[in-house]
């Protein structure tokens, strides 16, 4: 079975400062990482291969260097990369075409896994866009999938329902960090990655004229004035100026 | 040629809703609101939504029973092309968003996904978003039409009903392309009734609780506080299941905003951040005096939850009497 795991360089909104007089996020020089849903991805891919054979290869498209993070996914268990390097501008619509044409470019594949979303911007929109393009089935926010030789099933996490709903392959599915728990490789398979090959595509090699269909005019500050009165030692009294408090502020109820 | 704004949800409060913004967005636009329902006809519901504010209603009358995005996708596109749309409104859950994704592929559209304002800026369609687990608001611009913008639930008001309003209902049949996927089971959600979305207070549990049954000394205090309402953290729901998922608050749980949530054992992750840091006052106990929720908090202690919330709950109910 020949699967591609799509993945994304994201920030490490965890790392991100912000802006005292603007109150604006920093993008510039905040750390890089894999998009943690997407190694949930990866792990079922693993799984699946162990599995029922094949084949993994890791995709990404990216506007800044991606290599050194995609090591992390070939050090997991991808068999090869691919990188596309995408325009500044690219919004949604150009990543998944580049997505989808560097799927086609690589031909023979059974399934494709994705996140559900990744943390920084948390759109979701990326698989069903690429399953679009390809012409194929989704299955969305798979909490639980078991992949068979003819068929692939999957237990959605819909919010107010769980629905099992099942594919016949090429197939895309999204998968939900509940899925399970990725592994960190072992030195040995950090290493041992170092050897796996990675392919470099440029967007223009894949589709021409792309042009974004939205573009990001800017990003706004948001405000989160917290008061940071913080009680230590003494608990009995701590407790009581607590309540003191909670009760001034007006919000005790009644 | 009259511009159309179309709207679309399964869910019937959140399509009213659209009906409103929709209205007042074609208001200054001069556009007409379409209501798409999709399924069975259903003239009642139909003539509903043209009190809301829909011009028109267009019915497309299928036979299938479950919903499955590539095939109402499909449909849309159907859609599209008889009434041309520029603006297109879809509700924000999650059958909602994976619609609106695939729909967007398949016309190559732009999309903004969970918008909570969308206007008309010097001719040009802007929709901002929550971004970097809310620490920013993405200011969007679409360049292309028709625009595609999912809204969730209570991000605009219900219009006023006008039962006088008058408007057209289309029915259609459409056949769409059939997927190769298949649902086979559908089930109700585990739920607790937790409700956390619409609570006032929320005393919220993370991983310093230790066992499962320990969650009654939150549940506690939740009692003597009205508006009670226990909430968790991403371990607590997803990882351990002491609690279900109507709980769960953070970025792929509910977003709350009470006027007091107390976060007991919760270390502050960004992800649980996002989900409320909308709330009034925010009360931390934690035993890490570094623990990152000090930082989103208005007041903090620092000390083992299992000793604060029991005296905790003893003052306030000393307090309120």
């Amino acid at each position: 079975m020949n699967i591609i795991v799509c993945a994304k360089q994201i920030i490490d909104v965890s790392e991100m400062k912000i802006d005292s007089s603007t109150n604006k996020p920093i993008i510039e020089g905040t750390p890089h990482i894999i998009n943690e849903i997407d190694k949930n991805a990866m792990e079922e891919a693993i799984k699946i291969k162990e599995k029922n054979g094949g084949k993994i290869t890791v995709l990404t498209v990216s506007s800044k260097d991606a290599k050194e993070k995609i090591k992390e996914l070939l050090a997991m268990g991808a068999d090869e990369a691919v990188i596309v390097k995408s325009p500044e501008d690219s919004d949604y619509h150009m990543t998944a075409q580049l997505l989808s044409e560097a799927i086609k470019k690589i031909g023979d594949y059974d399934l494709v896994l994705c996140g559900e979303a990744s943390v920084d911007l948390f759109s979701g929109q990326m698989g069903p866009r690429v399953a679009a393009l390809l012409k194929i089935p989704q299955l969305t926010y798979a909490q639980k999938i078991t992949a068979e030789k003819e068929k692939i099933t999957a237990e959605r996490n819909m919010g107010e329902h769980v629905v099992t709903s099942e594919s016949s392959y090429p197939v895309l599915v999204t998968v939900t960090k509940e899925v399970n728990d990725p592994r960190l490789p072992s030195l040995m398979e950090i290493l041992a990655a170092a050897n796996k090959p990675i392919t470099e595509w440029t967007a223009e090699e894949l589709k021409s004229d792309l042009k974004p269909a939205v573009s990001t005019l800017d990003l706004k500050g948001v405000k989160m004035d917290r008061k940071n009165v913080i009680y230590e030692n003494d608990l009995d009294k701590s407790v009581e100026k607590l309540v003191d408090s909670l009760a001034k502020e007006g919000v005790l109820g009644g | 040629m009259i511009k159309m704004v179309l709207v679309y949800s399964d869910n019937k409060n959140l399509t009213i809703e659209m009906l409103g913004k929709a209205t007042e967005l074609s208001k200054e636009n001069k556009k007409e609101v379409t209501s798409v329902i999709i399924g069975k006809q259903d003239e009642k519901l139909a003539n509903e939504y043209i009190s809301y504010g829909a011009d028109q209603v267009f019915i497309a009358e299928t036979d299938f029973d479950t919903f499955k995005a590539e095939e109402y996708a499909d449909i849309f596109t159907k859609i599209i092309d008889e009434i041309k749309p520029e603006l297109i409104l879809i509700g924000s859950d999650k059958n909602g968003k994976e619609l609106a994704a695939r729909l967007s592929g398949l016309i190559n559209s732009g999309c903004v996904m969970d918008s909570n304002n969308i206007y008309y800026k010097d001719g040009k369609l802007n929709a901002e978003r929550v971004v970097y687990s809310g620490k920013s608001i993405a200011i969007e611009q679409f360049k292309s039409k028709p625009a595609i913008i999912t809204i969730p639930s209570k991000a605009f008001d219900t219009p006023k009903k006008d039962d006088g309003r008058k408007g057209n209902i289309t029915k259609k049949k459409i056949d769409p392309e059939k997927s190769n996927s298949k649902n086979l089971k559908i089930q109700e959600m585990k739920t607790e009734g937790a409700n956390v979305e619409d609570a006032e207070i929320i005393v919220s549990c993370g991983r310093g609780f230790k066992n499962k049954e320990d969650i009654k000394i939150a549940n506690e205090l939740a009692d003597v506080l009205k508006g009670k309402t226990v909430g968790c953290s991403r371990p607590i729901a997803a990882d351990l299941k002491w609690l279900s998922e109507d709980h769960w608050i953070g970025l792929s749980g509910h977003k709350v905003k009470p006027k007091l949530y107390i976060a007991a054992g919760i270390s502050g992750q960004i992800q649980h951040i996002a989900g409320m840091r909308d709330s009034g006052v925010v009360v931390a106990i934690n035993k890490d005096p570094d623990a990152l929720i000090f930082n989103s908090a208005d007041y903090g202690i620092v000390g083992d939850l299992y000793e604060v919330l029991p005296k905790l709950t003893e003052k306030i109910k000393e307090k309120m009497g």
